[in-house]
């Protein structure tokens, strides 16, 4: 057995426990805190395609910055554990459930079909595709516009975000 | 570095898996700022299966596209937050099944 | 001459015009008087003069068709608005612009002081102009123009006084108007109407043409006779003469028709426009003598209308009701003519009976005038004195109309007695002699007990002689109820019978079909002659002695006879009897089942239903919003499961 394999599979099996224990804790902050373990996780991944670009960014805006903001508000509100629902099993759970699998199912089978072809493994260009020169020359040249684009997007979330969350001065 | 032997399916039914079980939580979840954080995983399982493509493809587009997606999950995740905070501010509650008032 | 037929017929519907539109602006009796008189005038004029024009021109040279426009072409149907122009219509045209110019002048007198002076002689001119158009149209579908038009007049006139309380005479007694007999009259016309028109349908259908030339050409072409067609086609027809000309069984309405004033009555429902019907048959006499059966019919049907209707009018009691069934069954007798093929005397009884008829009605008028609108003529008598004109004006009619000669009155009904006796049967002949008999009892009665005997009115009533305007038109109509009858004496009394030659070339078709035995010998006709004539003075002298004499005799019989007085007074009953059998269950029909049940239930219930349901579909509709967003996320999930399946199912 390759180690890389094995390896990958170890590192699939913590960023899925992960997630479904994020969405089953009642305390948000654990949830907090299982996301990031998620969060490497799947930086991890990244190296092993050879995206140390996303990898890094990975860790940096989401891990490092997204979710300490989601850690400052749920701090801010103070909030309690999520209240237990009347009924024990709810409809609407077993109903989303059943859903959600249906989802996989047919996603998986929609991956299975071009199966058929053989892939190979990673590209021999993976390497030199995931450096951050060739990531920033083809950031800077082909795809100029949505970068900048990404700017203005950028300005008005922040503008948004002061207008939403200002405190009313009366 | 060699030639990595793990097949590209792999990569994808992990995200399939990462994406469902987000999907699972923003249905069933009530508190909203965790309904959003299976938002943000739904959006890192999408980022998953753009990086593997890319790297199996040979291309640059799929991290490009992984790049802007993050920059946008930033910028929402600030902004939903802002309004979660708005919404506090109001009903004291980030109960979703509270937040019922556009209704018929 | 012929070309201005047309005029003829315009010059009413000018006057109709002038009148309506701006008689209420003039507000002058006189000039509306002049106009709607001399418009009448107008036409009579003219109409002497084509008949003078006729009358020297050859036999064959005497029948025109002058078209003015074409009125509808559509496929293989075209209508001129076209006027034929022969023997018969002439004759009608004289007898309606004739007697009509005298009733127009009679009515400047008798409306005087009535507030809608002008709209009456707007509408009588309308009616002229729609009779003209009857009477000379040379199509079925511009005669049914005239045919309809004459009804909406008959409705418009009868209820002219449309405020008025109507006594209709012991059927549902005081709740009447007189706007109900005017929708009474109106909705029996439109019975017999129905009649007509789908005998035009079947006649267009046959023959492919409504054309009076195409179809009875086409008509004598035809070898068969009693074709079922033809049957069905000639009894539609006729169903639409019983209703425009009062017969049975749609009489109904011309007692009740006497709502209207004196002057309408005389002109529309005595002189003119009920003898449409005996002139529509007479006009198809090549389409009835095809149908021997429907001939049998008719014959049937008027001599037992002319008994009938004789029987009800001995005990009327309103001196117009009288009149009214009087001639009901001299309609009757006209239709026994027509049904026993010979058509020229029914047509001749038509021209005698609106002389007489007219005068009987505008004497009456002066009478109701002159007591004051009471029209019971056990209120009246002793009145020859006060109003001497009237009085031997009335009696003269009266005489004319027994059967009294040498009175108009005689000679044709003599005639088609006679007829009646020789190519019908000696039944028809009995029932039209008791006829004649009861004719002349009851009119008598009617004179003794208005202008003769004692006075039986109040002092409050100053009775007197009616104005010149009134009166002329009396003595002229007098005048021509005696001297009328001279163009028909029959070959039997020395005449040469004028009148049937006159009509022989409209009926030859006709007559050539009927292969009618030849007359039967000449002391035949004198007895019946001598028959008829004793018991018209019998009946005359019973009257006279009744209730001149011993008016306790009366009373006598019509006690002993109680329930056959009670019959005949509530004029057996037919009246109840559509009510009952038709009229309430067609009312309780329309509103229960067609008003109630399908138009507010099923129409209205669809389109409100639509209204009703889309609402419901929509109130159930919104419940999907709920506001809940993770239900809508659940929505979009279901939509995505749906998508992808059908991405990945192909």
């Amino acid at each position: 057995m390759n180690v890389e394999v094995v390896f990958f599979y170890v590192v699939a099996v913590v960023a899925i426990a992960s997630a479904l224990l994020m969405i089953t804790r009642r305390n948000p902050m654990q949830s907090v805190l299982f996301l990031i373990v998620n969060f490497f996780c799947l930086a991890v991944l990244y190296l092993f395609l050879h995206a140390q670009f996303i990898a890094i960014v990975q860790i940096l805006v989401y891990a490092g910055a997204i979710m300490v903001l989601f850690l400052f508000v749920i701090m801010l509100l103070n909030l309690g554990d999520e209240q237990m629902p009347p009924e024990k099993v709810s409809f609407r759970k077993i109903i989303s459930y059943c859903l959600a699998g249906v989802v996989l199912l047919q996603i998986l089978v929609g991956i299975d079909l071009p199966m058929g072809m053989t892939w190979g493994g990673v590209s021999p260009r993976s390497a030199e595709i995931g450096t951050v020169e060739f990531l920033g020359k083809s950031l800077y040249t082909d795809y100029l516009f949505p970068f900048e684009i990404t700017s203005i997007l950028l300005l008005a979330a922040i503008v948004g975000v002061m207008v939403l969350a200002k405190k009313k001065f009366n | 570095m060699e030639i990595s032997s793990i097949p590209l399916h792999y990569y994808l039914g992990l995200s399939a898996v990462l994406f469902v079980i987000g999907v699972a939580g923003v249905l069933t979840r009530r508190n909203a700022i965790v309904v959003f954080m299976c938002i943000e995983l739904m959006l890192n399982s999408v980022n998953l299966t753009l990086v593997a493509f890319s790297s199996y493809l040979g291309t640059t587009t799929g991290q490009i596209l992984v790049f802007f997606v993050m920059a946008v999950a930033a910028a929402e995740a600030a902004v939903g937050l802002a309004i979660i905070i708005a919404l506090f501010r109001n009903k004291q509650t980030v109960d979703i099944n509270e937040i019922n008032i556009m209704k018929w | 001459m012929y070309n201005y037929v047309g005029y003829i017929v315009l010059a009413p519907f000018v006057g109709f015009l002038l009148n309506g539109l701006f008689g209420k602006k003039i507000n002058s009796e006189k000039l509306s008087g002049i106009i709607g008189a001399g418009a009448v005038g107008l036409s009579f004029a003219g109409a002497v003069s084509i008949f003078f024009e006729m009358l020297n021109s050859p036999v064959e040279g005497r029948s025109h068709i002058v078209t003015i426009f074409n009125w509808i072409t559509a496929g293989s149907l075209s209508i001129n608005a076209a006027y034929q122009v022969d023997q018969l219509s002439i004759l009608m045209t004289l007898v309606v612009t004739g007697v009509g110019f005298l009733i127009h002048v009679y009515s400047i007198g008798y409306m005087h002081g009535d507030h809608g002076f002008w709209r009456f002689f707007a509408y009588l001119n309308l009616f002229i102009f729609m009779m003209l158009n009857l009477v000379l149209a040379n199509n079925f579908l511009l005669m049914f123009l005239g045919w309809e038009g004459v009804g909406l007049c008959s409705f418009l006139l009868i209820g002219f006084w449309h405020d008025r309380k109507f006594d209709t005479g012991g059927y549902k007694p005081g709740s009447a108007m007189t706007t109900d007999a005017a929708k009474k009259a109106f909705i029996v016309n439109r019975i017999g109407d129905f009649g007509f028109l789908i005998a035009m349908f079947m006649i267009f259908q046959f023959f492919g043409s409504l054309s009076f030339d195409d179809v009875f050409s086409r008509a004598a072409a035809v070898g068969t006779v009693g074709d079922k067609t033809f049957f069905w086609i000639t009894l539609l027809l006729f169903l639409g003469a019983t209703g425009k000309s009062a017969q049975i069984p749609l009489f109904i309405w011309l007692p009740d028709a006497m709502a209207g004033p004196t002057p309408v009555s005389a002109l529309i429902h005595a002189a003119t426009m009920v003898t449409a019907g005996v002139y529509m048959v007479a006009r198809c006499s090549i389409l009835f003598v095809l149908a021997p059966a429907t001939m049998n019919i008719i014959a049937i049907v008027g001599v037992a209308t002319a008994v009938f209707a004789a029987t009800m009018g001995l005990v009327q009691n309103d001196i117009k009701k009288v009149l009214a069934y009087s001639t009901v069954s001299q309609l009757g007798y006209m239709f026994l003519g027509l049904g026993v093929g010979s058509f020229a005397s029914g047509i001749f009884h038509v021209m005698t009976h609106a002389f007489f008829k007219a005068l009987l009605f505008l004497g009456a008028g002066a009478v109701i005038h002159a007591m004051h609108d009471e029209q019971d003529i056990q209120n009246m008598g002793g009145l020859k004195s006060k109003m001497p004109t009237t009085y031997k004006t009335f009696f003269i009619a009266a005489l004319a109309i027994a059967g009294i000669p040498p009175l108009s009155g005689f000679f044709s009904k003599d005639e088609i007695l006679f007829q009646a006796f020789s190519h019908g049967s000696v039944v028809f002949w009995v029932l039209g002699w008791l006829t004649a008999g009861l004719t002349a009892f009851y009119m008598f009665r009617l004179v003794s007990l208005t202008f003769e005997g004692t006075e039986r009115w109040g002092h409050d009533k100053h009775p007197h002689e009616a104005p010149k305007a009134m009166t002329i038109p009396l003595i002229i109509l007098a005048v021509l109820s005696v001297v009328g009858g001279l163009v028909g004496i029959p070959l039997s009394l020395g005449g040469n019978n004028a009148i049937e030659h006159w009509l022989d070339p409209i009926f030859e078709h006709a007559n050539v079909r009927l292969l009618l035995v030849p007359q039967s010998d000449t002391s035949i006709e004198y007895l019946l002659m001598a028959l008829s004539v004793a018991i018209a003075v019998a009946g005359i002298w019973f009257a006279r002695k009744i209730y001149l004499k011993n008016p306790e005799i009366a009373e006598k019989v019509s006690s002993s006879f109680r329930g056959i007085y009670k019959l005949l007074w509530n004029k057996y009953y037919v009246d109840e009897l559509y009510d009952g059998a038709i009229v309430t269950p067609t009312v309780k029909i329309s509103e229960k089942l067609l008003w109630k049940g399908i138009d507010v239930g099923i129409i209205d219930g669809i389109v409100n239903g639509s209204g009703t349901l889309t609402r419901w579909v929509s109130s159930q509709l919104r419940k999907i919003q709920t506001g809940f967003a993770q239900n809508y996320a659940l929505a979009i999930v279901v939509g995505v499961i749906v998508i992808l399946g059908i991405l990945f199912g192909r």
